[in-house]
């Protein structure tokens, strides 16, 4: 009990005494302020009977004259076309083909939505995914081939879909799966494939979440198991990148598979004039994907710690992921979005250690009013990241030394300028940083100072592949200077793909 | 609104209140580096929030449509019981634009989203939708309108197409507001969008519906009878975007200098498109204000033709300030190439 620290600081408000804790009446008088503003907000929320009963009224009227008025114009349309044929028959041309898509019911029920009607025969192929859109269904397939100097490419590159051998590397084979499912989800799902470096076939259920469409007051609540929303990198695919590999402090705090695990995320979209939103997420803090937290490492040490035996005690022992990102259109041309965002969590190297590790990002975009199929643009994108990790105490063994009970304080950052300068051709070039306070646990590969200058060039035929070129400068601290060069290669086949910005 | 910023502090109190489950460093460092800084960032996004709620909500329509030729149609028929919002630049390709996260703003407060119906915005848009949190934009609602119903589409494809075709949309051209006639419609269906979800001012959206179909009938004569003596031409485009204008008033499109849509001019094409055209007599190219100038250039030197710069979209020009004034333009700049070529 004499450990007790208030975690209720006093309320700014007034008459409300400090210690707030030992006050049963301001316990109670919170209680009831509590129910006495839900009901407030209850009764305010809810619409006034008859209103609700007139609205009603009014939309079925609504309804019923829309649907007379678009029966109207498809009579008026068949009959147009009709005597279009018939003109165009009677000047011998072929008739162009024509469509009149079905007039939609009014949405009163769940009614299919309107398709272009096309008659069907029973020689058509089977196509995943015809007029209809339950589930749209994308591969894409990444590869790299290339050469390094450094003897173990699976510590020069911390990403686990980086290229891992000198050869050709199998990077990432993903399928996803999207869809609405109802009026009131969205689906996704991508299931990844790749193969290490001995030739076997990893699979990877990657992310398979449920997101809302639209819940009131602007939130939307993502559930299952996704990528942590940390940072502008972390929640991408590796395709997507503008590099062939994944920036060093990511693989360091992250891991080779970045911050991934199930969990469930709620988001505001404030209403500011801009673009801001508050992500509040919690997911699970153990696993392979929790790198920084309580993953146990494959029973290897990490950071001169063997993992410990640890488990969920409370809610206190899960991950907590609150982010905050905000849009701005500095002109008409250039876009700006500024994040925050941070990952708390308990971790593997004592029984009531935890990691705390906090990003800043940035992104900047370029992309002029009469820009030719998207080029030229130019863009910045820059995350910093610091972590805090408290490794427990180890008293050591026959192969390895024993450590104290200390804070290992790292951070890092990677920035990188694409240029695309040419419908199609585009030119990047990326630093990375990453560095870590003097321990007592000495010199770590995981915590080594080591940096990176990354050229790119890029070529994409279409939206659908692309080839590039990267050319790797490593300096690692202890270990010296490595040259790379990497040729990436993908496609990507199905459904539209839109990414985010 | 205030409401919620009141109960929701009196419950960021109490629920941080759970000691037993924190040992004492988890807890302290929880509590600096999490709960405090929470709770500070959400009663201050509370009370921003509340001020902003606070403001007058607006009577008028909100009216977000993608192209600004929808947009300026939607202003025409809404006249100022509505607001309009347009996304895509007249000068930008539809295709390809940007999914700036101020859109996730945007299209959470319309009521009204006006899109093409026919995958032209399906580059961008989705992702913006399923951030928006608003139930009036999403499927079958009476606020999501899409324009392409009820029109006649243009290469419609007969058979299964996949990418080896280029970028071909499986419901058609989606280009079609560059048919006036096709005006006709996309004004009714928006006005009937409009009415049945504010049916206090359906006398006024039938008033302006009337007054548009008035005046674009009139235009549309004007056109017609400035473009009879080109019925017949054949004219060269970058991209497969202008068919419907052509369609409407009878030219003929002998060839793009993209060998299939979407996909970038190679040499081989070219060289093959060059003896085509001559042959068939082409006098004219017509290409967006957006499109590189070399490649057409070039074929328009090779072949003797002139090259047209035509705005595709309403801001595509900067006299070019609404859908009339679209074709206006369009339709004189062909009128006075065709005079000059002679």
């Amino acid at each position: 009990m004499a450990d007790v620290v208030p975690i209720c600081e006093p309320a700014p408000m007034p008459g409300v005494s400090a210690h707030f804790e030992e006050n049963p009446f301001m316990r109670r008088l919170c209680f009831w302020c509590v129910a006495l503003g839900l009901t407030v907000s209850a009764v305010q929320a809810q619409n006034n009977p008859s209103e609700a009963e007139q609205i009603r009224r009014q939309l079925q009227q609504a309804n019923e004259a829309f649907q007379k008025a678009v029966e109207e114009y498809r009579k008026a349309t068949e009959a147009l076309n009709q005597r279009l044929e018939q003109l165009q028959s009677k000047e011998g041309r072929a008739a162009p083909t024509v469509s009149t898509n079905p007039p939609v019911a009014a949405a009163t029920n769940n009614v299919p939505p309107a398709v272009a009607e096309k008659p069907w025969s029973a020689t058509d192929p089977i196509r995943v995914g015809g007029p209809q859109a339950y589930l749209n269904l994308s591969f894409d397939a990444l590869f790299a081939a290339g050469w390094t100097t450094a003897e173990d490419v699976g510590a020069l590159q911390l990403g686990g879909h980086d290229p891992n051998q000198r050869g050709f590397t199998v990077q990432n084979l993903e399928a996803v799966f999207e869809g609405r499912v109802d009026p009131y989800l969205r689906g996704q799902a991508s299931i990844v494939l790749q193969i290490d470096p001995d030739g076997e076939t990893v699979v990877e259920a990657e992310e398979a979440f449920l997101e809302t469409m639209s819940l009131p007051w602007n939130l939307q609540v993502k559930a299952g198991q996704y990528f942590t929303e940390f940072g502008r990198l972390n929640p991408t695919h590796p395709h997507t990148w503008d590099f062939v590999d994944q920036p060093l402090v990511n693989g360091r705090f992250f891991g080779g598979d970045g911050l991934r695990n199930p969990g469930a995320r709620v988001s505001w979209l404030v209403p500011t004039p801009f673009y801001s939103e508050v992500f509040l997420g919690v997911q699970n803090s153990q696993g392979e994907t929790a790198e920084s937290f309580r993953s146990d490492h494959e029973d290897e040490f990490f950071l001169g710690r063997p993992a410990v035996e640890t488990r969920v005690k409370g809610f206190g022992d899960m991950l907590y992921t609150p982010r905050y990102a905000a849009s701005f259109n500095l002109t008409d041309e250039q876009t700006l979005v500024l994040g925050g965002s941070g990952a708390f969590g308990p971790n593997a190297s004592g029984s009531d250690t935890d990691t705390q590790i906090y990003g800043v990002d940035l992104f900047y975009k370029w992309k002029p009013r009469t820009h030719s199929k998207g080029f030229p643009y130019v863009s910045w994108q820059s995350e910093w990241m610091y972590r805090r990790y408290e490794a427990g105490t180890f008293e050591g063994d026959a192969d390895h030394p024993a450590q104290p009970r200390e804070t290992l304080k790292d951070w890092g950052m990677y920035s990188q300028v694409s240029w695309g300068f040419r419908r199609g051709w585009v030119g990047s070039l990326r630093g990375d940083y990453v560095t870590g306070e003097d321990a007592a646990l000495g010199s770590d590969a995981d915590r080594d100072t080591r940096w990176r200058i990354s050229p790119a060039l890029t070529y994409y035929p279409t939206e659908f592949s692309k080839v590039r070129l990267q050319y790797n400068y490593d300096d690692r601290d202890h270990i010296g200077v490595d040259h790379s060069v990497w040729l990436q290669f993908e496609f990507l086949l199905g459904a539209h793909a839109a990414h985010k910005f | 609104m205030n409401s919620v910023a009141f109960v929701a502090l009196q419950i960021m109190t109490p629920i941080a209140s759970t000691p037993q489950r924190f040992n004492s460093s988890r807890r302290r460092i929880l509590q600096f580096t999490l709960l405090t800084p929470l709770r500070h960032g959400c009663v201050l996004l509370l009370v921003l929030a509340s001020l902003f709620a606070t403001l007058p909500v607006q009577a008028k329509l909100n009216v977000v449509a993608t192209l600004p030729d929808y947009g300026a149609i939607a202003q025409v028929i809404g006249g100022d019981k509505v607001k309009v919002t347009s996304l895509v630049r007249g000068t930008e390709d539809p295709h390809f634009v940007d999914a700036r996260p101020s859109f996730i703003r945007v299209l959470n407060q319309a009521d009204v989203l006006l899109e093409s119906g026919a995958d032209l915005e399906i580059g961008w848009l989705p992702p913006l939708v399923n951030s928006a949190r608003n139930a009036k934009i999403l499927g079958d609602s009476p606020g999501h309108v899409l324009l392409s119903r009820g029109l006649r589409m243009l290469d419609v494809p007969s058979g299964p197409i996949d990418r080896s075709m280029g970028d071909v949309h499986p419901a058609g051209n989606p280009h079609f507001h560059l048919d006036p006639a096709n005006g006709r419609t996309l004004a009714a269906t928006i006005a009937q969008a409009f009415t049945a979800l504010d049916p206090a001012n359906k006398a006024a959206y039938e008033a302006n519906l009337k007054q548009f179909n008035t005046r674009l009938d009139a235009k549309l004569a004007e056109w017609k009878r400035a473009l009879e003596p080109l019925r017949g031409t054949k004219v060269i485009t970058y991209h497969k975007s202008f068919d419907y204008l052509l369609d409407a008033f009878g030219l003929v499109l002998a060839g793009t200098i993209e060998p299939k849509p979407g996909i970038e001019p190679s040499p081989t094409h070219i060289n093959a498109l060059i003896p085509r055209a001559k042959s068939d007599g082409v006098k004219l190219i017509l290409i967006e204000p957006n499109r590189p100038r070399k490649t057409p250039g070039f074929v328009a030197e090779s072949i003797g033709a002139k090259l047209l710069v035509l705005p595709q979209s309403v801001g595509g020009a900067e006299k070019v300030t609404d859908y009339f004034g679209l074709f206006d333009y369009d339709v004189g700049l062909i009128v006075e190439a065709f005079k000059q070529s002679k």
